[in-house]
């Protein structure tokens, strides 16, 4: 019986309103009086010596206030990056500085090279074209492998090379590793690439900067996931203005998927430049600028081996990565491919030594960083590919090869050889449901049905894992981690019992206007109308880290939950003393306080106005007044699980890819609003089908981004898309947080690019194309036509 | 992207290497050339009005002729910059050959892109560099030649930035007649 409101309701989306009716306030919507407009100048080179910038035409313009060089950054600090990995020497990692603003070499085609700020946004534009930009080109350094040769051209002439950092994981288990490869029965290995890709949010990136002369206080309006982050990141490291001098803003903001969460260069520039020009700043990236400014995601190649003993149970994993870091730093870069990656390779199975090696390389392409999963689905994918082509090369069914490696229900928690304990899980569960819902059994007549109409139908499954949560504060900082990754959040309840909660997560297409209000309306038995969910301004809300990792329900909701608990006891003292009962009898149900065994009772909103208006009040004992905030630092991250089921179709004439159904069969422990949950899988598995069949970078051998537009960059449609099949009912609550969940934001883009390609290797076999051993993403008809005509 | 061609020009080689080095020629034969002005010595600053794909811009920049061995062979390079539209930039390695036809004039040309018009036009951009190349040796032909041996190519009509066919042809003969 579905519920109709709290935990475990499917309450539909009270932000949808406003999205729907377009009232939403986004960064663009805000225009604050007085502004002007900033256009950037960007290098449309990818690699180049700056000899001159002639800005005296474009300053000379009409409208014009000024245009900016470096040279008006010279106080201020590069962008930050927020991780350091040390490598497999003890090393740490190179990291070169991240001007605002190019000084003395352009790194990538879009890194800009000077801005312009005028009265509209037509004179800022315009003057742009009349600054002249001499520079010298140099030779790109655009793949990876030969940007660490000898010889090579250096994308940072003070760095020693273009290595980032070399880094190895687990070090100490490196010989087993390579021992246990040598004497396996069998040693199964594949290279591969996963592509590179752009987030493309449906809102272009948006910064509005406002400085106010005669307070010394700043302003930024952004698009951002974390708006504290990026206050203290450009605040303390850039710009050197204390917190309670800049207010950062992330009003509504129209999906990130981990591109926003990064502080950008152009941040800082209307920040800073709001103050000189003594004007609020606005800029307003164009979809154009979008593609090569907003980081990229994943584009990383692989060598794997899995090693197995005659039993077929796996032995070792061995992994050899180069990761694109771009021509900069970002602000999680390092940690994608390293504590992102390499901790998620022991997968769901059981094997017992690994070893993740991972170059990260900078090039002269736009900075890469975390997409929608992040490290996980690149993890995910190496090791549910090989481990398809093990079960073919074994002529064992692969259902079963991952069944019988799988870490079995009762063995949690589990200690990985990659660091981290899963602390609960049951994939076997996941694995039976997914294949009961796709009919596995009856696929064998469908391949049949298929072939009679001259197609070749293939069938792919994919278990993964993920580590979600992110992250407790003590182990990141080990890793590198230079910030806390906790979560807080304050409770207000006002006097005649409505309540605000002010939470440091941040909302941007994943309702937490909604489920959040659900869970304290659930522990307090109110109607979820009386919760308000305020987030992204840091002026009302407590310093907290944003949204990203699947952390929101399960870091920021136990913030929430835990301010609650605090609000709740609070209250109890209240009623008692109301009730003139003790404070250890008071119950709280459906609203109401009573005195266990009686029939006395008082509601909620009697005792949140006798908080505010204390005539009778234990004063003595309590403070008046019902606001409390609580920071919430996890011990362990969450891992969510699950099995992913892909049905195509392929046409042998064309190499055409139809997907006919996807099926997702997820465990996040327990659920807070299943329709939304049902929206983040579909979400995310439709960026996991664009990843797999439709997306992608290419660079062209001068370093210019060729799929730099929606003529080129395929983005999926609703017409490549099946009807998906969701099911989340396998839950292994979490132990660890009061809501035992997992989070369920990355899972769908995680599990599901290795479902699609192993049913069209699948398909393939099945036509007879059986030297047909991998295809890279994206599977587009020219690759698989190649692939079948090689 | 890269390409090579050659065409018989029915003109003796010492007249097509002049054509070669002159400033007026080059702005006839340059398709969307506005102005052309300068010398083989100095180079040539020129302004080009070309749209590629869906990107329309005014290119400012220049010519330069190199590893002149003359009347054998010569190197052509340029470069444009379209303000907010990239830039573009190509050489062109070009020989002279004597054929009993008159000249045999063989180019390799290597073009590249930069900026929204690799962004957006990169697409389009190798046919682009195609058509230009054939406009641009096309119209030299016919401007070494003369009127009225050939029907003008095919691309010409579309580059409607370019001055009148007619006009130039008479005034190449004058030219090298006087």
């Amino acid at each position: 019986m579905p519920k109709d409101g709290g935990i475990g309701a499917s309450s539909k989306r009270r932000e949808d309103v406003r999205f729907l009716t377009g009232d939403g306030n986004y960064t663009d919507d805000i225009n604050v009086n007085g502004q002007t407009y900033a256009w950037f100048v960007r290098s449309d080179v990818a690699h180049g010596t700056i000899n001159g910038i002639d800005t005296s035409a474009a300053e000379a313009m009409d409208g014009v206030l000024k245009v900016f060089t470096s040279a008006d950054f010279e106080s201020a600090g590069g962008i930050p990056c927020g991780w350091q990995v040390t490598d497999r020497h003890g090393q740490p990692m190179q990291e070169p500085k991240h001007p605002i603003l190019a000084e003395g070499k352009v790194r990538h085609v879009g890194d800009p090279v000077a801005c312009v700020v005028a009265e509209t946004l037509e004179q800022a534009r315009d003057a742009a074209e009349a600054v002249e930009l001499d520079i010298d080109e140099l030779e790109p350094v655009l793949d990876m492998k030969a940007a660490l040769a000898d010889g090579a051209p250096k994308v940072h002439d003070e760095l020693t090379s273009n290595l980032c950092y070399d880094w190895g994981f687990v070090e100490e288990n490196k010989e087993a590793v390579d021992e246990a490869i040598k004497s396996a029965a069998h040693v199964v290995t594949l290279e591969l690439t996963n592509n590179r890709l752009v987030a493309n949010p449906m809102e272009p990136r948006v910064a509005v900067a406002d400085y106010n002369r005669a307070t010394g206080d700043y302003t930024l309006y952004t698009t951002s996931q974390n708006p504290h982050v990026i206050r203290l990141l450009m605040g303390a490291f850039v710009l050197s203005i204390p917190e309670h001098k800049l207010r950062v803003v992330a009003p509504d903001v129209g999906g990130g998927f981990g591109s926003k969460i990064y502080h950008y260069a152009e941040e800082a520039f209307v920040t800073h430049a709001s103050k000189v020009v003594n004007r609020p700043v606005k800029w307003t990236s164009t979809r154009s600028e979008a593609f090569i400014s907003d980081a990229h995601g994943r584009d990383h190649k692989t060598k794997i081996e899995l090693a197995l003993d005659e039993n077929h149970m796996f032995t070792a994993v061995r992994t050899d990565t180069y990761a694109n870091m771009g021509a900069y730093l970002s602000t999680f870069a390092p940690s994608i491919p390293t504590w992102l990656h390499g901790t998620l390779m022991a997968g769901n199975y059981k094997t017992p030594v690994v070893y993740v090696n991972v170059k990260a390389v900078f090039t002269n392409t736009t900075p890469v960083d975390a997409y929608r999963g992040a490290g996980r689905p690149e993890a995910t994918y190496q090791l549910e590919r090989v481990i398809d082509k093990a079960a073919r090369e074994l002529g064992v069914d692969p259902a079963e090869l991952r069944r019988k490696n799988f870490i079995k229900p009762e063995e949690f928690p589990y200690d990985t050889p990659v660091a981290v304990t899963y602390d609960t899980g049951n994939y076997h569960a996941t694995l039976d449901k997914a294949l009961e819902m796709t009919d596995y059994a009856g696929f064998e007549k469908r391949a049949e049905e298929s072939k009679a109409r001259g197609k070749l139908r293939g069938y792919g499954l994919a278990h993964f894992i993920e580590a979600c949560g992110i992250a407790p504060s003590n182990l990141v900082g080990q890793l590198g981690a230079r910030a806390g990754l906790y979560e807080s959040a304050s409770v207000r309840v006002n006097a005649t019992g409505g309540i605000t909660v002010m939470t440091g997560s941040h909302s941007h297409g994943q309702g937490h206007e909604t489920s959040f209000a659900q869970v304290v309306a659930d522990m307090i038995g109110i109607d979820e109308n009386m919760i308000e969910i305020e987030h992204g301004d840091t002026a009302n809300t407590p310093m907290g880290m944003g949204t990203y990792g699947s952390r929101s329900i399960a870091v920021g909701g136990s913030a929430m939950v835990r301010a609650t608990e605090k609000i709740i006891n609070k209250a109890k003292k209240i009623a008692a003393h109301l009730m003139e009962a003790s404070e250890s009898d008071i119950e709280l149900k459906d609203g109401q306080f009573s005195v266990a065994g009686t029939d006395k009772s008082v509601a909620w909103g009697d005792v949140t106005l006798a908080a505010y208006v204390p005539h009778n009040y234990p004063l003595e004992e309590i403070e008046p007044g019902l606001e409390e905030t609580a920071f919430y630092d996890p011990s362990n991250f969450t891992y969510p699980s699950g099995a992913y089921v892909c049905e195509v179709e392929v046409d042998p004439e064309t190499g055409k890819v139809e997907v006919l159904g996807f099926t997702a069969a997820d465990d996040f422990g327990n659920v807070i609003n299943p329709m939304i949950v049902e929206g983040q899988v579909h979400g995310g598995v439709a960026q996991g089908i664009g990843q797999a069949m439709l997306e992608n970078c290419v660079y062209d051998e001068n370093g210019q981004l060729l799929s730099a537009s929606y003529m080129d960059y395929t983005m999926p449609r609703a017409d490549d898309m099946p009807m998906f099949d969701v099911d989340h009912s396998c839950q292994t609550p979490c132990t660890h947080n009061p809501l035992g969940v997992k989070g369920c934001g990355e899972a769908g883009a995680i599990g599901s690019p290795p479902a699609v390609v192993n049913a069209v290797i699948d398909a393939l076999h099945r036509g007879g194309f059986t030297n047909v051993e991998h295809i890279d993403m994206p599977v587009t008809p020219a690759r698989v036509w190649a692939a079948m005509n090689s | 992207m890269k390409l090579s061609d050659s065409r018989v020009i029915a003109a003796p080689r010492d007249e097509v290497w002049a054509a070669l080095l002159s400033a007026d020629v080059l702005k006839d034969c340059v398709p969307g050339c506005q102005e052309m002005t300068g010398s083989p010595e100095d180079g040539f600053e020129a302004v080009v009005v070309q749209k590629v794909g869906p990107v329309k811009a005014t290119f400012k920049g220049g010519v330069t002729l190199s590893d002149m061995v003359e009347p054998e062979s010569l190197h052509l390079s340029g470069e444009g910059k379209g303000g907010a539209a990239g830039f573009a930039k190509g050489g062109a390695d070009v020989k002279l050959e004597e054929v009993p036809e008159g000249t045999k004039l063989i180019y390799d040309v290597e073009a590249k892109v930069g900026g929204k018009l690799a962004q957006l036009g990169s697409r389009i951009i190798d046919g682009f560099a195609k058509k230009m190349a054939d406009q641009f040796f096309e119209r030299f032909q016919q401007t070494v030649e003369g009127p009225g041996e050939e029907d003008s190519a095919d691309g010409e009509a579309e580059t409607d930035e370019a001055d009148g066919e007619g006009e130039k042809k008479g005034w190449l003969k004058r030219t090298f007649s006087s």
